[in-house]
């Protein structure tokens, strides 16, 4: 259960002690998901820089949840350090306000996974200017608007009314984040045309189409063999 | 985690707690008995699973119910934009293009339901006085439609209580991918809507308004208490988010209650949209 990744390194004090708890029932579980997601696919390199969401069910899309979560919160916590010049306080607030948010989300799907849960992703920034404002909020918006889209589009494959209300509770303030994010790019622009359909209502993704986006920016691919995607 | 000396304390607050959970009490005991690790690693999960069978909702609406659930907040949200649009309240030209918006879109909710439903969709004007509605909610927010405050104040509401109605309704939903998408589609659109209203109303000097909720009521409006009860909820599928980590120490209570949007059941809004005429 070696984690020490770019991630961890950019919170090294965060959420250990949680995890760890587990950790010891955590071996035997994460290795039999590894090995049944192996054996279907010999050559997915997944096991040296990419991982798969696992067998289809309710733990796979709260995995898949959970990988959205940690790159969200990954990109906050590198913009809340390295904040670009010429923001008001008021973005600064509100957007360390997000990234709270974000981490929250990601520690909960940690915690409640449990050993269950996929290992900690590597991200991979390189293509976003932290120093430019407009990258910036580009790039939180394409975050926030992929997140309502994919938690959208993945709630029906859940089983549990339990965990779907749960991703209802996040995906909301999602969608609150990425209305804020997009006023601040261009007021009116919380609901727009690009995410909006002619019913009033968001547009949702497939799991194939989020993950594309999301590992754009992951070292870590992450793939969803059992519903038709593969980063490889 | 200890998960009996939770029963008790439980039964301290609830002493029907053991008959809400009968017989699963004695299926807690033995997880707990057996010592399994994985079980043991599941009961986050499972615990919160067993707070919603003791105190969660019993009757099982039919997929038509909450369609036309949806619907009746649809007409007053489309009446109440139509409304304010409408009215003679001196709105800011960035404000007006918000409320424009957000006026296409729950009127287009309304025909989408509507003809979702078809045959079955409730009229409109079944609702309210004649199809009318009452704003002012018996006087509660008698300006509603001349002072432009007034009105922000009962349209966040309105956003923010529209998102944790859909948001109750979802678990009905399970496994029908076309309806439970549909809601979905919907329900995060009000949460659009409803960081909208907030930022205008920060704006316009509501400094402890964020575009999310945090804590309970955080409005300011002492009469919308009951649309954020249980907004205050840290604790979210058994894991109590702020014994978690931060970035700086654990999670704040802030943070917690902002990271998640609470549900309300249908008998909670309605009760909350009846002052406004919604029957």
């Amino acid at each position: 259960m070696k984690t020490e990744t770019q991630f961890e390194n950019a919170d090294a004090n965060m959420a250990r002690r949680s995890f760890l708890r587990y950790a010891g029932a955590g071996v035997a579980a994460v290795g039999l998901l590894s090995a049944a997601s192996c054996s279907k696919d010999k050559n997915n390199p997944h096991t040296t820089n990419g991982l798969d969401i696992g067998a289809t069910g309710d733990l796979a899309i709260l995995n898949y949840a959970y990988a959205l979560e940690q790159l969200e919160a990954a990109f906050y916590i590198n913009v809340a350090a390295h904040m670009y010049s010429g923001a008001s306080s008021e973005e600064i607030a509100l957007l360390t306000d997000i990234r709270d948010h974000e981490v929250a989300h990601r520690e909960f799907f940690k915690t409640a996974l449990s050993t269950n849960a996929i290992k900690a992703l590597t991200p991979n920034f390189s293509s976003i200017d932290f120093s430019d404002r407009a990258k910036v909020l580009a790039a939180a918006k394409a975050f926030e608007d992929t997140g309502v889209s994919a938690y959208n589009g993945a709630g029906y494959l859940l089983k549990s009314a339990e965990y779907l209300l749960l991703a209802g509770k996040i995906v909301s303030v999602e969608a609150r984040h990425a209305s804020y994010i997009r006023n601040l790019i261009s007021p009116n622009s919380f609901a727009d045309s690009t995410v909006i359909d002619s019913n009033g209502m968001d547009k949702p993704q497939s799991i194939a189409q989020v993950l594309t986006i999301a590992n754009g920016f992951l070292t870590t691919k992450v793939s969803a063999t059992n519903y038709g995607y593969k980063a490889y | 985690m200890n998960l009996l000396g939770i029963i008790d304390e439980i039964e301290k607050v609830d002493p029907d707690f053991q008959d809400r959970i009968s017989p699963r009490r004695a299926a807690i005991k033995n997880i707990t008995s057996f010592g399994s690790k994985v079980a043991v690693a599941a009961l986050p999960f499972a615990l919160g699973s067993l707070m919603k069978k003791a105190y969660g909702q019993t009757a099982t609406p039919s997929v038509n119910d909450v369609l036309n659930y949806a619907l009746k907040l649809e007409y007053l949200e489309a009446a109440f934009y139509n409304a304010g649009v409408a009215s003679n309240i001196t709105f800011s030209a960035t404000e007006k293009s918000y409320l424009v918006t957000i006026q296409g879109h729950e009127n287009a909710h309304v025909a989408f339901l509507k003809s979702v439903l078809g045959s079955a969709a409730v009229a409109q004007n079944t609702q309210g006085a004649n199809g009318t509605y009452d704003f002012t909610a018996g006087g509660a927010f008698n300006d509603v439609l001349t002072n432009a405050d007034t009105f922000f104040a009962v349209a966040q509401a309105f956003e923010d209580t529209g998102v944790r109605a859909y948001k109750g309704q979802a678990g009905f939903l399970v496994g029908n991918q076309t309806v439970l998408t549909a809601a979905l589609d919907i329900h995060s659109v009000e949460a659009r809507h409803a960081s909208a209203i907030r930022q205008i109303r920060r704006a316009r000097g509501a400094s402890g308004t964020k575009p999310w909720v945090v804590g309970a009521n955080d409005t300011g409006i002492a009469a919308v208490n009951n649309n954020y009860a249980g907004e205050d909820n840290v604790l979210q599928g058994g894991v109590t988010i702020t014994s978690l980590n931060g970035v700086n120490g654990n999670i704040s209570a802030a943070a917690a209650t902002g990271a998640f949007d609470e549900p309300l059941t249908s008998a909670q809004v309605v009760a909350l949209v009846a002052p406004f005429g919604v029957k």
